[in-house]
């Protein structure tokens, strides 16, 4: 598949924010800059930005808990993200969701989500939307092997295959759900295959290779636009970090890991273009400086961003409601 | 300006609401298990076959068609999921959850997913969804068809609820819900579907968060909920032939609640009765309680005395039912109590 040389430049740069940006946030919350749980997508770029490639602000994603990637992928402003990771006023979700909830429905981003399988049957709403209003928006679903398990996941699914929806079920297998190997967890031998019960094409991708996901995705969302109804892509990768920061990864050898780092996305990405004489290395190594600069920037306006004032724990539960009513009694 | 005002079901009035608003909002759609009944099969695809288990939204199908009344699997999550998708980017759903007993295998979607959305979001989005949910015992139904619930909801920021006892309020308040921005559960009380009342043509609101004085006292105020309201009524009428005057007041709104009404009424007559038949256990009886004590203490001449369910699952035989539900005499005995 061709694919127009500055697209390949929004792959590259979108592939390398993840990473810096994963990296940096372990960092910080190793750092202690950041509350909560932080679950980090740094080896699973590639599925997340081809994926996104085909996408435009009015289609819409479901994530997971592990969303970062998502986000950028869908071109969240890293900034706003980084604030709302740092639990800052300035956040994209205003210091209210952090890095489990972080979302940006403007950018079509409708969540990274908390509950594993809570994706599903929002994707269908979405997709919902659009056949009802007529629209040629998609909705894509992005979901682990360990939401494979979860009965949202399948019911979603039979509900995006009678109704037709515009909805692309991606499965990020990382081969892990948390500690349990998918392996254990999934009785099929694959989970692509079990489009098959829902009656729509399933697709096994190689989840490091960024032009095999791009590809596989583009025929997807194109049969999604065309109102051919859902398609089911299992794309494989693996996740650098753990479950979430903090695992250990006892569940892991040494040697597993050095293998998968051997297909890191980003670096078959530049060995593909560099061979292929599609990008140059100066060009490469002259967005990774962007990339790093954005990071640090990002890093800046985040700890000078102040916290939110405490009483904003109040506000955005509702449209309206009797505010005496929504603080606590004494 | 006069409105023509007729006689219609709470049945009836849900339907001639979701009509309405189905009319003037494209974007109003109707999802869940049977609401048309028989999608596909052909001598049925136009006028549906069933319009819900008991008829509540029997021919909208036929008006406004399968692409806006749409028949679901029988899979709440998935569906109810759907409707929080569908409401966050553009759409006004109804979803029909058949009973509030299932909320169980749909509960995430409702609590974690539509209700939290906005508030984890930072007040970018906003889900104007509806639940429309059956309650209440009465019809033999046992364990699974025939709880309240609502507490449940109630408790739940981010979400509202709603619970009608008429069918002039059950038409207002569902509109109202339809046209709120927030999600809201909409509780209709099973037994009250052919409870019959005056209903006016044409669209009104009756605003979310406002009680309604039923009837008026001045010895003891009997606040009620949904179906009970109407034992509530039962036994100020009861209790005027002893020169007891109740006053009743109709939550209807259950989340947010209206204080005032409560607290007014209760400066008036000084006694409180509260009738739930939800579980007493952490209910709006229990919460209404609360609240009389926390900020109407003064007012209070007597104990507040909770009329509710046993903490019990509803019972199958019919002696069993009768004895969970309350009754206009056992509101009667707790007004005795304290007058």
């Amino acid at each position: 598949m061709e694919i127009p040389r500055e697209r390949l430049r929004w792959i590259y740069e979108r592939m390398a924010l993840i990473r810096a940006f994963e990296d940096r946030v372990a960092q910080e919350f190793a750092a202690g800059k950041l509350p909560g749980f932080v679950h980090l997508y740094a080896g699973e770029e590639a599925i997340a930005v081809g994926v996104c490639a085909h996408l435009t602000d009015r289609d819409y994603i479901t994530s997971t808990h592990r969303g970062h990637g998502h986000c950028i992928a869908k071109g969240v402003d890293v900034k706003a993200m980084m604030a709302e990771l740092f639990g800052k006023a300035t956040g994209v979700c205003k210091g209210k969701g952090g890095s489990m909830h972080i979302a940006d429905v403007d950018k079509g981003m409708l969540g990274a989500n908390g509950i594993v399988g809570g994706g599903p049957p929002i994707a269908c709403g979405a997709g919902l939307m659009a056949k009802t209003l007529g629209t040629d928006q998609v909705a894509v679903c992005f979901f682990g092997d360990g939401a494979a398990e979860q009965g949202t996941t399948h019911e979603a699914m039979n509900l995006a295959a009678i109704w037709k929806l515009p909805v692309v079920f991606v499965c990020e297998n990382n081969l892990y759900a948390e500690s349990t190997p998918w392996t254990y967890h999934c009785a099929a031998p694959d989970i692509a295959s079990r489009a098959a019960a829902y009656d729509m094409p399933g697709v096994l991708v190689d989840g490091t290779d960024v032009f095999a996901v791009y590809e596989a995705a583009g025929e997807a969302i194109a049969r999604a636009r065309r109102g051919e109804g859902p398609t089911l892509l299992e794309c494989r990768a693996f996740r650098y970090y753990g479950h979430f920061q903090g695992d250990a990864v006892s569940y892991r050898t040494p040697e597993e890991e050095a293998a998968y780092r051997q297909r890191d996305p980003i670096q078959r990405f530049r060995q593909t273009v560099l061979s292929q004489g599609l990008l140059s290395e100066d060009e490469l190594d002259a967005i990774d400086a962007a990339v790093q600069h954005e990071i640090n920037e990002a890093v800046r306006f985040a700890e000078a961003s102040p916290l939110p004032p405490p009483e904003d724990c109040l506000t955005d539960v509702y449209v309206s409601y009797p505010a005496e009513q929504l603080a606590f009694r004494h | 300006m006069v409105v023509a005002t007729r006689v219609l079901s709470y049945r009836q009035a849900i339907n001639e609401a979701l009509r309405l608003e189905m009319r003037r909002d494209p974007t109003v759609i109707l999802m869940g298990e049977d609401v048309a009944g028989g999608a596909t099969i052909q001598h049925i695809e136009q006028e549906g076959a069933w319009g819900g288990p008991l008829g509540v939204t029997k021919s909208l199908v036929s008006e406004f068609g399968r692409q806006r009344v749409l028949d679901t699997p029988i899979s709440e999550a998935a569906f109810i999921g759907a409707a929080v998708g569908a409401a966050v980017t553009g759409l006004r759903p109804v979803a029909e959850l058949m009973f509030v007993d299932f909320f169980g295998v749909c509960m995430d979607q409702i609590f974690n997913q539509g209700a939290k959305l906005r508030y984890m979001f930072g007040g970018k989005a906003k889900v104007p969804m509806v639940i429309r949910t059956m309650i209440g015992a009465g019809f033999g139904a046992a364990g699974q068809h025939s709880g309240c619930h609502y507490a449940v909801f109630a408790h739940m920021p981010g979400l509202k609820a709603v619970a009608p006892a008429t069918p002039y309020d059950a038409k207002g308040l569902l509109i109202a819900a339809i046209r709120d921005d927030d999600p809201v559960m909409f509780f209709e009380h099973k037994m009250l579907y052919d409870m019959t009342g005056e209903v006016p043509e044409g669209d009104y609101v009756v605003p979310i968060g406002k009680a309604d004085i039923k009837r008026e006292g001045n010895d003891v105020t009997i606040v009620a909920i949904s179906r009970m309201v109407h034992i509530a009524l039962e036994a100020a009428k009861r209790l005027s032939t002893e020169g007891i005057e109740a006053e009743v007041v109709d939550l209807r709104s259950l989340s947010p609640l209206d204080e005032d009404a409560v607290l007014s009424s209760l400066a008036k007559t000084r006694r409180l009765v509260v009738v739930d038949e939800d579980n007493p256990r952490c209910s709006v009886a229990a919460d209404i309680a609360a609240l009389a004590v926390d900020k109407g203490f003064d007012y209070l001449d007597a104990p507040v005395k909770l009329v509710t369910a046993p903490h019990t699952p509803v019972p199958f035989s019919p002696s069993l039912e009768r004895y969970y539900i309350p009754t206009p005499e056992r509101v009667i005995a707790a007004v005795r109590e304290i007058v």
